[in-house]
């Protein structure tokens, strides 16, 4: 029995009858009886309570108490009661795309909310409507770069998340693309090496702020050097850092991207996520993915709509700036929600407290006898340290204590294997921290 | 449906006004009336080389996109930059101001693949039926 | 509406932040530091919640109206399966955990989810393997079109073409040219299919692969599809096929039986989970055996004693398409409505989505012109070609649904359909919000004889008229800020 199908038997006939035909199997004459499935076993339904039941006991074999000084891009912040709350709105989750614009105004307006939020944010000019999630976004912003120049060269910063470095690898794999990577030295940017790379076939080069190592920086000088050439910067960021931190439009970045999770989404064990970007207004008409903007309707009134569809698969095929259809709409919006709860007053604070505590975990872990912190440029609320023992065998032996002790830097580069990447968030009290450093250090004399 | 005597066409509805050895190249009467407002038009850069009936130029409306490729083979000379900060003008004036690029023609021969306008007048006509 | 930018008052806050119990305020060179305040809203977190609320009743929405928008299936979204995906076990789940050493025992339910879609959806489509790492549908095509080219590479075949029929999605051959191949386009015959006899013509050893929906855009199940499968692999090729009409086949065939080679879901279709208002939604992919090996980095495996775990051991996959494992709370959604409905409930699904159509087709085909009047499946295209004669357009129609509190169908899609309107009911609605809608779409034909002059200033029940969409695309604002920057 299937409790969505509202029609009961009797309805189910009578609408058989004005359609002419004698049964349901019948409406399926088209599907010839050699194309019936050669087998379809799925198990016989259940109740809604057995479900549930089950789900909860399968959520209780994942981690529940864990501890988090985890990090690498996605992070454990606080998100309020009230983004859930209002995210979870049947008229906002189950609404489609907004192509009717009089019936949709909620979630366009939001989406341009959003749109401006980001921009604030960033000091971009422009911003979409979301994409899938940074890594993603990035890549889209790669080939955005591509597109405006007309040239094929891509430098790509080794301090960029490696997660994300291996995605735009996978796609580029069968286009003329060219990737020179350039590596990190003392935990920053090579600045001399990329400058030297840097040509007139460069189309961008691709930085992040902080780096995958949480090595703060300022892009300045690169962005210059890179215009000069007449090649693209395109700036991986950290929404929360920019609470603080200077933002890619201050720099002169020209394309801006980024995972928006910290932004009030869950972790959910890697999404639904949040790919946000942002650009100068001279390159919107080559930005992927919706854009919501402003205008009137028939009577003068403010209102807003998807524009800019010309450059969309719906209306170019496979002209389009980007597949892009679907984007991740409700996760825009719920960002935007939690922006507006903290306000620019909330942003700065959040900032400077995860800030505070990142500092005082790392004056705390440089106490201990075999460790040591890795202190050659200013860091945000991530830091590196080296343990002198391969790091994954630490983490491994701190799961068993309650505690996710941060990511083994090993997993993605070479010869980092003694090096741990530890985050801390605003969520961190000192006790746990102090706790943490203790249960640390007994690992590590053991 | 307006056709300027003098131009050559082509079944992209694209017009070219040939002088000596450079030519200018716009979009027709037709052309602009399908495409409705248009609300952008994407200039080709200055020294561009274009072969014939290549793409030239696309131009964006409200519900569509279509690109413009150009009737003869040449180099890019001169674009409407008015076009730039006034979309409208392809609507308004689309055989004059409305025009898009000028090119410096390389192969005069070309011309021979394009239609007069008696000749695009009666293609439009079968376009109608 | 005021946007929440413009109720902000200076020193108002809706968020407690925690006192620090750290020693404070630690500093950062200048050079690093944000020059200019972000501008984000300072108001309560009453005023967030008005807002919020206010923006969301402006919304149509399933929850709210009938919503038969063609080929996008916007059925019910059960409650049930958010409060699956609120469980703190999987909401608060770090990624990453499960790559560090022993992290995978600690999350072994979250693993099991992704391994139990992986088997499902292989048996809903007579698929072998499949991947939950594409984030939608289009990105589920993008993901496929490059297992199509891995598998090529490996055999050496040098392959330049896809071949997509003229009524397909546009991201369709968008995704195909991202993943580097051209397009060729085959136009669909009188009777609504696609002209075989032309793609036989076209088909050639350049062609990598066919990228088709079945049933079709126009809601046409060929039954010859299994004949086509055999032409493409003739030369090679590989069938794609776009899962976005999988509601109307549950139980009735499956695509791995017809010869399809390559499949995406979307999960947000079918497999019931909310859109959003645009996403996020989930695109698995399933292949064949033979294109196994390619599927994206990491594969969920499990070992012999049942424990699940991540492999990126995988030396001939196309690599990471995504950050991680897919959009997991979606995918979990879509586990849970399957448990729930099981093999049955699965299979009446369809047998309902494809009858109500068809009711709808019947009832309506007197008043609007069906150009393939044939048996449909799980939605069925009307034109509004005799509205037209009096100058009321399709677009006009779906305003004057608006004022009826019913949601348009898909309009001007698919694109060889003039004035197209493409209904899909679902299965989850009743006759009698049929019923309505159909009376409604009588009285809008009856109307366009009459009066066709009133159609032009419709919606007038909503907050706004129609948008001046010509402005908004001349003059792009999509940032309150920007002026002031």
């Amino acid at each position: 029995m299937n409790p969505y199908i509202a029609n009961t038997p009797e309805e189910t006939q009578e609408m058989l009858r004005t359609v002419g035909a004698k049964s349901i199997d019948e409406l399926f004459g088209d599907i010839k009886p050699h194309h019936r499935p050669k087998s379809f076993n799925i198990p016989d339904g259940k109740s809604e309570f057995e479900v549930v039941k089950y789900f909860k006991r399968l959520s209780a074999q994942n981690a529940t108490s864990l501890i988090y000084f985890l990090g690498g891009g996605y992070y454990d912040h606080y998100v309020p009661a009230a983004v859930g709350a209002l995210i979870s709105r049947g008229e906002f989750l189950t609404a489609y795309t907004p192509y009717q614009p009089e019936c949709s105004q909620g979630t366009l307006q939001a989406l341009y909310e959003y749109q401006s939020a980001i921009c604030t944010l960033t000091q971009m000019d422009v911003a979409n409507a979301s994409l899938y999630e940074g890594g993603t976004a990035l890549y889209e912003a790669a080939m955005m770069a591509v597109r405006i120049t007309g040239r094929n060269k891509i430098i790509m910063d080794g301090g960029v998340s490696p997660i994300y470095r291996k995605i735009l690898k996978s796609y580029t794999t069968n286009l003329d693309i060219e990737f020179q990577e350039t590596p990190v030295v003392h935990g920053q940017s090579d600045r001399a090496q990329i400058k030297k790379i840097l040509d007139k076939k460069t189309a961008a080069v691709i930085l992040q702020n902080p780096n995958f190592f949480g090595a703060i920086d300022d892009h300045s000088d690169i962005i210059d050097e890179a215009h000069r050439l007449g090649a693209l910067v395109v700036e991986s960021v950290y929404p929360v850092s920019l609470g603080i931190l200077k933002t890619p439009g201050e720099m002169g970045a020209d394309i801006v991207t980024g995972e928006g999770q910290s932004l009030g989404l869950p972790l959910n064990f890697g999404g639904p996520y949040l790919g946000f970007m942002a650009t100068k207004k001279e390159f919107v008409r080559k930005m992927p993915g919706r854009i919501v903007g402003q205008t009137v309707d028939a009577q003068g009134r403010r209102c807003f709509v998807n524009t800019l569809q010309a450059r969309e698969q719906h209306i170019r095929r496979e002209k389009a700036t980007s597949n892009i259809c679907t984007n991740v709409a409700s996760c825009a919006v719920q960002s935007l929600i939690f922006m507006c709860l903290l306000g620019k007053e909330g942003l700065k604070e959040l900032a400077q407290l995860n800030l505070d505590k990142a500092e005082f975990a790392r004056l705390t872990l440089e106490k201990i006898k075999g460790i040591e912190v890795k202190r050659s440029s200013p860091t945000f609320n991530e830091f590196t340290v080296d343990l002198k023992t391969d790091a994954s065998r630490v983490v491994a032996a701190m799961l068993k204590r309650g505690y996710a002790a941060g990511f083994p830097l090993g997993r993605y580069y070479k010869g980092m294997e003694n090096y741990l990447l530890v985050t801390v968030t605003e969520k961190r009290t000192k006790d746990e921290i102090l706790d943490f450093a203790k249960n640390l250090e007994e690992v590590l004399c053991n | 449906m307006e056709v300027v005597k003098d131009y050559l066409y082509t079944k992209e509805h694209e017009w070219i006004d040939i002088e000596g050895t450079t030519a200018t190249i716009g979009i027709t009467e037709y052309a602009q009336s399908a495409l409705g407002d248009v609300t952008f038009v994407e200039l080709p850069k200055i020294d561009t080389e274009v072969e014939q009936f290549e793409q030239l130029a696309s131009v964006e409306s409200v519900k569509a996109a279509s690109d413009i490729f150009s009737p003869m083979s040449g180099k890019v000379i001169e674009v409407n930059k008015a076009l730039e900060s006034d979309p409208p003008l392809l609507n308004k004036s689309c055989y004059e101001e409305g025009w898009i690029a000028k090119i410096a023609i390389s192969d005069i021969e070309e011309k021979s693949n394009l239609m007069t306008a008696a000749e695009y007048r009666k293609f439009l006509e079968g376009l109608e039926e | 509406m005021q946007l929440i930018f413009e109720q902000s008052v200076p020193g108002r806050q809706g968020f407690k932040m925690p006192v620090s119990d750290v020693p404070a305020k630690t500093q950062i060179a200048d050079r690093y530091r944000r020059i200019k305040e972000c501008a984000w809203p300072q108001v309560s977190e009453l005023e967030v919640v008005r807002h919020f609320t206010k923006l969301s009743q402006l919304n149509f929405s399933v929850d709210s109206i009938f919503y038969p928008l063609g080929s996008c299936t916007m059925k019910y979204n059960p409650k049930f399966t958010e409060a699956v995906a609120r469980l703190p076990g999987f909401a608060d789940l770090h990624p990453l955990l499960a790559q560090l050493s022993d992290g995978e025992s600690l999350a072994q339910g979250a693993l099991k989810v992704l391994y139990d879609m992986d088997r499902f959806l292989s048996e809903i489509t007579g698929m072998d393997d499949f991947t939950m790492q594409p984030l939608a549908g289009a990105h589920g095509e993008l993901t496929g079109v490059m297992l199509i080219a891995a598998y090529h590479k490996a055999k050496g075949n040098k392959k330049k073409y896809i071949i997509i029929p003229d009524s397909a999605h546009g991201t369709n051959p968008a995704s195909a040219a991202t993943a580097g191949y051209d397009i060729i386009s085959i136009p669909t015959k009188k009777d609504g299919t696609m002209d075989v006899e032309i793609l036989k013509k076209k088909l050639n050893p350049d062609v990598a692969a066919v990228m088709l929906t079945c049933p079709d855009t126009l809601g046409i199940f060929n039954s010859d599809i299994d004949k086509i499968a055999e032409m493409v692999h003739n030369v090679d090729g590989l069938m794609y096929y776009d899962g976005a009409n999988l509601n109307a086949i549950l139980g009735r065939c499956r695509p791995g039986d017809l010869g399809f080679d390559v499949i995406h879901i979307n999960l947000h279709k079918t497999f019931a989970t909310p859109h959003g208002g645009g996403g996020p939604g989930a695109g698995p992919v399933g292949v064949k055996k033979r294109l196994s090996k390619y599927l994206p980095i990491s594969r969920v495996v499990q070992r012999p004693n049942k424990t699940l775990f991540l492999d990126y051991d995988c030396p001939d996959s196309i690599g990471y398409t995504s950050s991680f494992y897919g959009n997991f709370a979606v995918i979990l959604k879509a586990y849970a409505y399957i448990l729930l409905l099981g093999k049955d409930g699965l299979t009446e699904t369809s047998n309902h989505a494809v009858l109500n159509a068809n009711y709808i087709m019947h009832r309506l085909k007197k008043y609007f012109t069906v150009p393939y009047e044939r048996t449909c499946m799980h939605e069925c295209v009307f034109s509004a070609a005799q509205q037209v004669e009096k100058g009321v357009h399709a677009i006009d129609i779906a305003k004057f649904l608006i004022d009826q509190g019913i949601h348009p169908p898909t309009v001007y899609f698919p694109m060889i359909v003039k004035e197209a309107m493409m209904v899909e009911p679902t299965e989850t609605e009743s006759k009698q919000a049929m019923d309505r809608f159909i009376d409604c779409m009588i009285k809008a034909a009856d109307l366009a004889q009459r009066n066709p002059s009133m159609f032009k200033d419709l919606p007038i029940t909503t907050p706004i008229s129609r948008p001046d969409e010509t402005k908004a695309a001349r003059d792009v604002d999509c940032n309150f800020f920007f002026d002031t920057k």
